[in-house]
């Protein structure tokens, strides 16, 4: 049943994207490990760690994509679900420490001790073992959303006011994060990470490993994305961004279906936080920042909503653009992608991928009609469209 | 009365709606035989509308009864529930997901398990194929199966929304305005699918169109300021002074 579910992701254009992915997943760390650092087709290691942090944008994208653009739920709140898998994976980094902090404390990660704290408290238990901390990556995320999206759903609070309530979500977290207290490490965060599953966070083939993982969560998640939208679930949930109530005197109960699209999606934002926090070494409470949460919105609105693909190139373009621009003239960014989101709203409401699609049909369906025009049906499929177009335009 | 109740598919006593003092329902009484057509006129704000939504689940009445095949109080029951009991509704401005094709809308709307993990993992067999071919070729648009809802005439979306009330299977469709905006001829031929709807399921038609509801024939009720005016053939009703001076005579 899983097999033949996730099958229904495969086509053509799904294929040449996976294609991609692998070609980058290969050809990266090979530029990086294969070839010395004078050689033309060497790949610095941080260009690989930049781009292992794009693929996890990339997925955070996706994910945002999942609900926004196939169930019409614009979370500006996504960026909290990162940061709590982000949050879990830092938590398992500290536990590898062990006594290599700067007091050596085999028990307490350093910022504890130097809060003087005499015990571990209870949530920190069993975060030295990597399986659980894989698990809380997901569960963590899945929880809050399951239970946020518990109420806001059953209450049918949507369009602008869900917004609202989930960027309130995140910026609650934010405060909550800061607090030196809930024993996360304050403002510090968790940071200093020396291993992870015994490897050196800071060694090159660690470096690759990582971004050949953050390709392969991408495709994973891609894979399942597409499944999902492609699935008569998927088709429900775009009935439930287009006509809500209609969809319920169907008989679907809606908030079942926001539940479950919006739990899966936090969980995705959890692995991509928690694939970011080792490559740039740090997670700290300002990863729940409400701009982070809008500025993943802007990517998905670049790339095209409704369509994933759009979602990864969305993220790896913006990104890339940032990191360009805030080396450049790193003062003029947040205009920068301020215009950017302007600029496409008018000129591009249906992002880069949505415009393509669009031309794309719209040349194929001329072409179909000069051929019906000609009087030359070479394409049995494509003449009968023609047929049924000229009888359209007969009536 | 109960035992009107049991022998009915549609049973309303006493509802009675407001909305800020405004009484949208006052009372409303209507009952519904089993297999039975029937015709709702009344002029704007005659509570036509409010009638559908208390039925259908979407707005709770204040006070009195509503039951469904004698036995299943609606008035504890929610949207989905209820159009998972088999009923069914046909809104005024034609509702389809313009965004998905002929196709999709109808398997939508196909009566299969309705819980996210049933439709995650479905496949659509034979018989669902055959039932989407059949019912295309009943509203007409076997040859605009792949075509986006969105390409559709105003006409051909509301034969489409019929048709997906069809596909739910339901005992008893709420129609509302199923003429408005279409041409003569197509006026005409959805009085007839009507009718032949009705040779298998119990249907109330909402409408304005005199024509229309004079071809289908059937008894008539007129609602007037949340109540009901006068109930009969049509001819009687329109015979009747109180319906002429609220409704026909203007």
């Amino acid at each position: 049943m899983i097999t033949a579910f996730l099958l229904r992701a495969f086509d053509g254009k799904a294929l040449v994207f996976m294609g991609v992915l692998a070609a980058f997943a290969i050809a990266i760390p090979a530029g990086n490990l294969l070839f010395p650092p004078d050689h033309a087709l060497h790949v610095p290691v941080y260009v690989v760690s930049l781009l292992g942090k794009y693929m996890c944008y990339a997925l955070l994208a996706l994910s945002v994509d999942l609900v926004w653009g196939y169930c019409g739920i614009l979370s500006l709140g996504h960026g909290a679900f990162f940061a709590l898998g982000g949050y879990a994976m830092g938590m398992y980094l500290m536990r590898q420490i062990g006594t290599r902090g700067v007091y050596g404390n085999p028990d307490l990660p350093d910022f504890m001790v130097f809060l003087n704290w005499k015990e571990l408290p209870w949530y920190w238990t069993g975060f030295d073992v990597f399986p659980f901390a894989a698990l809380m990556v997901l569960v963590v995320p899945g929880l809050l959303a399951f239970v946020f999206g518990w109420f806001a759903f059953r209450s049918r609070v949507t369009g602008v006011y869900l917004s609202i309530i989930t960027q309130a979500m995140t910026y609650a977290l934010l405060l909550a994060f800061f607090r030196n207290d809930m024993g996360f490490g304050g403002n510090n965060g968790l940071t200093d990470f020396k291993d992870i599953l015994g490897y050196s966070v800071q060694a090159d083939g660690t470096r690759a490993a990582l971004f050949f993982a953050s390709v392969a969560a991408v495709a994973i998640g891609f894979v399942i994305a597409r499944a999902v939208t492609r699935s008569k679930l998927g088709k429900v949930l775009i009935a439930v961004r287009d006509a809500e109530s209609r969809t319920r005197f169907l008989g679907y109960r809606v908030e079942h279906y926001k539940l479950f699209v919006w739990v899966l999606s936090a969980m995705m934002a959890g692995v991509a936080g928690a694939l970011y926090v080792p490559q740039v070494g740090i997670i700290n409470p300002g990863e729940f920042a409400p701009a982070n949460s809008i500025e993943l919105v802007i990517w998905v609105a670049v790339g095209g909503r409704g369509t994933l693909v759009g979602a990864v190139l969305g993220a790896v373009l913006v990104n890339f653009a940032k990191t360009w621009f805030t080396g450049v003239f790193p003062e003029f960014w947040l205009f920068a992608l301020g215009g950017l989101f302007v600029a496409v709203t008018l000129f591009l409401p249906r992002g880069i991928v949505g415009m393509i699609g669009q031309h794309w049909s719209a040349l194929r369906q001329r072409r179909v009609s000069a051929r019906a025009e000609a009087g030359s049906d070479e394409d049995p499929r494509e003449g009968e469209i023609a047929n049924a177009m000229n009888h359209q335009a007969a009536e | 009365m109960l035992e009107q109740a049991s022998n009915s598919v549609l049973y309303l006593d006493g509802v009675s709606v407001s909305f800020d003092g405004f009484k949208a329902l006052n009372s409303l009484s209507l009952v519904l035989k089993p297999g039975e057509m029937r015709a709702i006129i009344g002029p704007n704000g005659a509570g036509k509308t409010t009638m559908m939504d208390v039925i259908t689940g979407k707005t709770r009445p204040d006070e009195g009864e509503i039951y469904f095949d004698g036995a299943v109080d609606l008035t504890r029951l929610d949207e989905a529930d209820i159009a998972e009991l088999g009923i069914g509704r046909k809104f005024q401005k034609p509702t389809v997901f313009e965004s998905q094709t002929v196709l999709d809308n109808l398997e939508l709307a196909l009566k299969t398990p309705r819980g996210p993990f049933a439709t995650l993992f479905h496949r659509s067999s034979a018989q669902e194929r055959a039932r989407i071919d059949t019912l295309l070729e009943q509203i007409r648009l076997t040859g605009r199966r792949d075509e986006l809802a969105a390409n559709l005439s105003h006409g051909q979306k509301q034969w489409l929304e019929i048709g997906m009330l069809l596909a739910q299977d339901p005992k008893l469709m709420l129609v509302d305005e199923p003429a408005a905006g279409m041409t003569d001829a197509e006026t005409a031929e959805t009085a007839t699918m009507l009718k032949e709807i009705n040779k298998t399921r119990s249907v109330v038609v909402v409408e304005h169109d005199m024509t229309f509801v004079r071809d289908l024939g059937v008894k008539v009720t007129v609602l007037h300021e949340g109540s009901v005016l006068a109930e009969g053939a049509l001819d009687h009703v329109s015979a009747d002074p109180r319906v002429v001076e609220v409704y026909l005579g203007r």
